[in-house]
């Protein structure tokens, strides 16, 4: 089926277009000025040029928040998109079980973000927290707030609480779209669990998972408000990722300049990744219906 | 796995999920000095003061008011542009239509701590700072691309014979697109202002960075009054439990349609 040509069509995509511009364009063409000058106050600038971003990109933290980033990106998918599939799996298919895991599916995902760390907080904490008063009952020393090691622990359990259900509901919905016969077939055949799991459910699924994982990828590498509250950054910068450092920056130290150039930066990583994302979802597209 | 197993296993998962819920709902119910006196667990002594303070205090009911606003600003603000524009992208081809649907998608993808700085100058020279109308503009940033994202796959599901077969009968297309075609894809819709309803609602740092007090979202109020007061741990689990009850509610009206809103995989 061919869509049909007609440029009028711009009038309906116009509104979209300026109240987006609005809120992308304009701010990031302050970003690219502040990005070049040197300001002292109000009406006080010098330009620049490349300076800010030379300087940036020899940054030493920088670069740890950036290794940081990837490591704590990588270590989420290896962990939430298995962990993910095997729940997806163990789901009901009828009865009032699919409704009720559904909803409690939902509710880590509609608790705001700083709330997250919040419960955490509460949680993990060794003198209020059932969980740090546990580990530390066992005689593990556990304190998130001193121990870099633990803070990572914490930060990633709450990580994996709160994201994991996004991958379920993605997958569960992708198992949901296979048609029974597939599995009348495969019981015909005599094929074990591990069998109809590897050569049916995981190749039907590849279209959900695929976006799941970028998803998740996309959305752990701009992480900002729960480890900002449950750990600030620390202990020390251990747990400092790419958007807490940007923050500090900017509104912390309020260096404008070199916060700038960092901006752009991290948006044309972030830009890069997106037009994979958008590639691999087209080609996910064209393959097979999801 | 055998269907026992099964449901052993995700009996578990479910009662991990719950559990730092819990522990937070009992703490709300538990006065200060209570929670950091002893470790119990389940309030042995259960207290509403906590919340009475919540409903009771303008500056802290105020907060949900505030959050409740901005979202259904924005979500209303999304749907309105969103849905003739994702009419336009599954229906027609024009000129850079797939560049302006990638550029959309990017914005969905932006690090909000970009955006800081420069959103909070724009909407100081337009003197909207601490209004609910900057913060749920702020919002719109995501959510409306989000939306049309969501919209145009539903949209892609109705064949076109439909709006042509419309058209023959003499519809025109305003008239066709709201008589017809929103009551198609309703759930659509429903799903669409569901997922805008749960970003705006879940976002933190636009909201905080672009509000004072008169627009000051829950979130932001929390986190102001434990630097004030010490910590008062009740309290802020208290008010971290009722962030979570619009949300539930929300989730209970939409939990037939949400799996079908993932499975196009456009959240």
């Amino acid at each position: 089926m061919e869509k049909w040509d007609n440029n009028n069509a711009w009038f309906l995509v116009l509104p979209v277009f300026i109240i987006v511009a609005f809120s992308a364009i304009i701010p990031l063409m302050t970003v690219v000025n502040y990005s070049v000058q040197d300001i002292f106050g109000p009406g006080e600038r010098i330009f620049v040029g490349s300076e800010w971003f030379k300087e940036t990109l020899a940054n030493r933290r920088l670069h740890e928040a950036l290794w940081r980033q990837f490591l704590f990106s990588g270590l989420v998918l290896l962990i939430e998109m298995p962990l993910g599939v095997m729940i997806a799996l163990a789901m009901p298919k009828r009865g009032w079980g699919v409704s009720f895991s559904l909803v409690t599916l939902a509710l880590p995902l509609l608790i705001p973000w700083n709330v997250i760390g919040t419960i955490w907080l509460i949680f993990t904490r060794p003198d209020i927290g059932l969980f740090g008063f546990i580990i530390n009952s066992m005689g593990i020393a556990f304190d998130h707030t001193a121990s870099p090691l633990d803070a990572w622990i914490t930060l990633m359990l709450m990580e994996v609480w709160h994201w994991t259900p996004l991958v379920v509901l993605l997958a569960y919905a992708g198992l949901r779209a296979i048609p029974e016969v597939y599995y009348q077939a495969a019981k015909i055949d005599g094929a074990s669990a591990w069998a109809t799991f590897r050569y049916i459910q995981l190749p039907k699924m590849r279209g959900v998972l695929t976006i799941a994982l970028l998803l998740r990828f996309m959305d752990s590498f701009l992480i900002y408000a729960e480890p900002f509250v449950l750990t600030g950054g620390g202990p020390g910068n251990s747990t400092t990722f790419l958007s807490i450092y940007l923050v500090k920056l900017a509104v912390g130290q309020f260096d404008l300049g070199p916060a700038a150039a960092f901006s752009i930066i991290y948006f044309l990583i972030v830009l890069a990744l997106c037009f994979v994302f958008y590639q691999v979802l087209q080609n996910v597209g064209k393959g097979e219906r999801v | 796995m055998k269907p026992k197993k099964r449901t052993i296993l995700l009996a578990f998962y479910f009662g991990l999920l719950f559990l730092p819920i819990y522990w937070m709902l009992n703490m709300s119910l538990r006065t200060n000095a209570d929670i950091l006196s002893v470790l119990t667990l389940y309030p042995t002594d259960p207290t509403l003061v906590n919340y009475i303070k919540i409903f009771t205090d303008p500056s802290w009911y105020s907060g949900y008011i505030n959050s409740m606003i901005y979202v259904a600003m924005n979500t209303t603000i999304s749907l309105t542009v969103a849905l003739p524009a994702a009419y336009a992208f599954s229906r027609y081809r024009f000129v850079g239509d797939k560049q302006i649907f990638f550029w959309l998608l990017t914005n969905r993808m932006a690090p909000a701590a970009v955006f800081l700085l420069p959103f909070f100058q724009l909407y100081s020279t337009l003197g909207l700072i601490d209004t609910h109308i900057a913060v749920a503009m702020a919002h719109c940033l995501f959510n409306v691309p989000l939306a049309v994202w969501i919209l145009e796959g539903f949209m892609s599901g109705i064949p076109r014979e439909i709006d042509e077969t419309a058209f023959i009968d003499g519809y025109s297309l305003p008239r066709f697109f709201i008589t017809v075609f929103i009551p198609l894809i309703r759930a659509g819709v429903g799903v669409t202002a569901f997922f805008c309803f749960m970003f705006s609602w879940v976002e933190l740092l636009f909201a905080r960075t672009l509000t004072v007090t008169d627009a000051k979202p829950i979130g932001a109020i929390m986190t102001r009054t434990i630097s004030a007061t010490g910590l008062d741990w009740g309290l802020m689990a208290a008010a971290g439990v009722l962030t979570i009850v619009p949300g539930a509610l929300v989730i209970w009206f939409v939990r037939n349609h949400m799996a079908k809103g993932f499975a196009l995989g456009r959240v």
